[in-house]
């Protein structure tokens, strides 16, 4: 019966990410302070919790990607063939230690 | 995209463990399959505190009754977190509760049977929530993402109330002669109903919960699961399990006295021993507090 | 027995009692968020007490679940008001806010003791009852916000008030009057304080119940 939700980030320990923990729903702030303790607290199992308002929340969904943005990206680059040359010029190719491309 | 082809192309990503999010398009047939399920769900975890709430009352101990009313508290929270989900596919909570008291809900049946005495209380807790946290750990990797990560904490939470039963039940077992008949008397009560509590053994290709990766557990492997991991613990109680037939065979297989899988719909369907008094009992305690959300709804507005 | 035992069975009592009422909600508070919320005020009074009876334990050398469960009703030092069976929610507030606001005036005494074992618990009782306090002022907004959840208020103190007083002693009720008075605004009757004394029939009920599985075997089995 209570017409606001709120989403419930929680955070575990000290120095971690605060993570959405699920949601639920009060009248008002004040009210959902007092029930998000209770549902994310009551173990001592969160060092902090951040409500919002869904209302507040922009989600976003989509990333379109028309064209190839590989360069902004570790896999946008293979170095090993080129790795490899280099190294047979250079004489160097048994030592290098289990032949690795990097 | 035409719809059939769109399904089909639904259906291989569920099957092969994709994950579904609110705002996903689904099928129509799905979405309709998971409001039924989860919903069916979360009015298990509601009607499971009323067998339970009574004892909170009669606890014998200072601790127990703070283990029992936190085990309680938690199955609340379930419901909570449950139709929650439910009603971000669109099925608000008081409509599943006006189905509830109307009698026109499903839950789980082992919620529609009395609970008689203490014993009932360390069964109930250790075995019912095990064959529970079975299902639900299986639920880890349902299709619907939103319901797979409450399950999470829901499983977290189920594992406290098992250690919980367990102590109930290892405190009376180690107690009087009188301590231990009262927990095999419990026993012999709650072992048919443990064992429908998974389901008819549908097979899995036959079970469009399964189709859709809703489940993704047959019903039998549920089944199976928790026998293997309970039967042993409860035979080296000392205690007797009341089916002759039981027995793992020689491929590991439990065999059972197959259940009366009608009396399973019938319970389930609101005629079991203890239905109609739980059902009553959410209506009127429901109606108690209609001003209140009257006065709450005012307030805010 | 002292009158430091005395005292402290007092107010163990109490939020047993309390505890135990309050406890009758799980399951069918008015929703499923103040059900848990409420729920946890519950288990917390138990814990109070809990930790109270260890302290009188100690001194009486017994235990506190023997000090809990064991003694005759009308042994029982709680007052009037955390007896009464009330599970209608306007009282279950009005009752829940004005224990909370006797309780903080009871507290602030205690806190003050010069006996550290005292002082130290009433110092952690009232840090987790600031949160139970909290909850009640909520409530209680809530209802005088509107004018049916006024009347209802209004009508369910005026019951209790003898009650409420009840929970302290002579010196500390004018005090509560005060704090009563100025919350809803209004001047509360002149009545008697239901001394705490005087035992509700309600509590030998309670007590029969609370006790029926204890008492199902001899006293010491291990549960």
């Amino acid at each position: 019966m209570p017409d606001l939700v709120f989403e419930v980030f929680r955070q575990e320990r000290k120095g971690k990410p605060l993570e959405h923990a699920g949601s639920f729903r009060a009248p008002d702030e004040r009210a959902a302070e007092i029930y998000a303790r209770e549902f994310y607290g009551r173990r001592h199992e969160s060092e902090a919790l951040w409500l919002v308002p869904r209302s507040a929340v922009h989600a976003i969904g989509d990333f379109p990607e028309e064209f190839d943005k590989s360069y902004r990206r570790v896999d946008g680059y293979s170095l090993r063939a080129q790795l490899r040359e280099a190294r047979e010029r250079a004489g160097t190719a048994e030592s290098a230690p289990g032949g690795r491309a990097t | 995209m035409a719809e059939d082809a769109r399904t089909r192309e639904f259906v291989e990503y569920v099957q092969s463990g994709g994950q579904v999010e609110a705002t996903d398009w689904m099928p129509d047939e799905y979405r309709k399959r998971l409001v039924k399920f989860i919903e069916m769900h979360a009015n298990s975890e509601l009607m499971g505190v009323l067998p339970e709430r009574d004892w909170i009352l009669r606890a014998p101990t200072l601790q127990r009754k703070l283990a029992l009313t936190a085990k309680i508290q938690d199955e609340v929270g379930h419901a909570q977190l449950i139709y929650r989900v439910v009603e971000d596919l669109g099925k608000p909570r008081e409509a599943c509760l006006d189905d509830l008291v109307a009698g026109k809900a499903k839950f789980h049946n082992v919620f529609h049977y009395p609970t008689r005495s203490w014993g009932d209380v360390g069964v109930i807790a250790w075995l019912v929530d095990a064959a529970a946290i079975v299902s639900q750990k299986a639920l880890l990797k349902t299709s619907y993402a939103p319901y797979a990560r409450i399950m999470k904490r829901v499983c977290w939470e189920e594992s406290f109330h098992i250690l919980h039963g367990r102590d109930v039940v290892l405190a009376m077992v180690n107690g009087t002669e009188s301590q231990r008949e009262l927990v095999q008397e419990a026993l012999d009560r709650w072992w048919k109903p443990l064992m429908m509590f998974h389901g008819t053994p549908v097979p899995a290709e036959d079970d469009p919960m399964y189709f859709w990766r809703i489940k993704s557990q047959a019903n039998e492997e549920a089944r199976q699961e928790f026998l293997d991991g309970y039967v042993d613990q409860i035979l080296e109680l000392g205690l007797t399990i009341p089916d002759p037939k039981l027995r793992r065979n020689a491929l590991g297989v439990w065999e059972y006295t197959e259940p009366d899988w009608d009396e399973l719909m019938a319970v389930v369907s609101g005629h079991g021993p203890a239905s109609a008094e739980r059902i009553a009992f959410r209506k009127l305690s429901r109606s108690e507090v209609d001003w209140v959300s009257r006065v709450v709804l005012a307030e805010a507005a | 027995m002292s009158e430091r035992t005395d005292r402290l069975l007092q107010i163990a009592d109490d939020e047993l009692f309390l505890g135990w009422r309050d406890s009758e909600w799980t399951g069918i508070a008015p929703f499923l968020e103040e059900d848990v919320a409420f729920s946890s005020i519950a288990q917390n009074e138990i814990g109070h007490a809990r930790a109270l009876y260890e302290l009188a334990a100690a001194e009486l050398g017994t235990t506190a679940d023997e000090l809990a469960f064991d003694r005759r009703p009308d042994e029982y030092r709680c007052a009037p008001l955390v007896q009464l069976r009330r599970l209608e929610w306007a009282r279950t507030i009005a009752r829940r806010w004005l224990y909370e606001t006797a309780d903080e005036i009871r507290l602030d005494a205690l806190k003050r003791s010069v006996d550290p074992e005292i002082a130290g618990i009433a110092a952690k009782m009232d840090r987790e009852e600031a949160y139970h306090r909290m909850h009640a002022e909520m409530w209680v907004d809530r209802l005088l916000a509107t004018k049916e959840g006024s009347t209802r208020l209004d009508e369910a103190v005026d019951e209790l008030w003898p009650y409420a007083l009840g929970v302290l002693d002579d010196e500390l009720r004018p005090e509560l009057r005060r704090r009563v008075e100025e919350r809803l605004g209004r001047t509360l009757s002149e009545v008697e304080a239901v001394p705490r004394t005087l035992h509700e029939a309600e509590l030998a009920e309670l007590w029969k119940e609370m006790t029926v599985v204890r008492r199902s075997e001899p006293a010491g089995s291990q549960w």
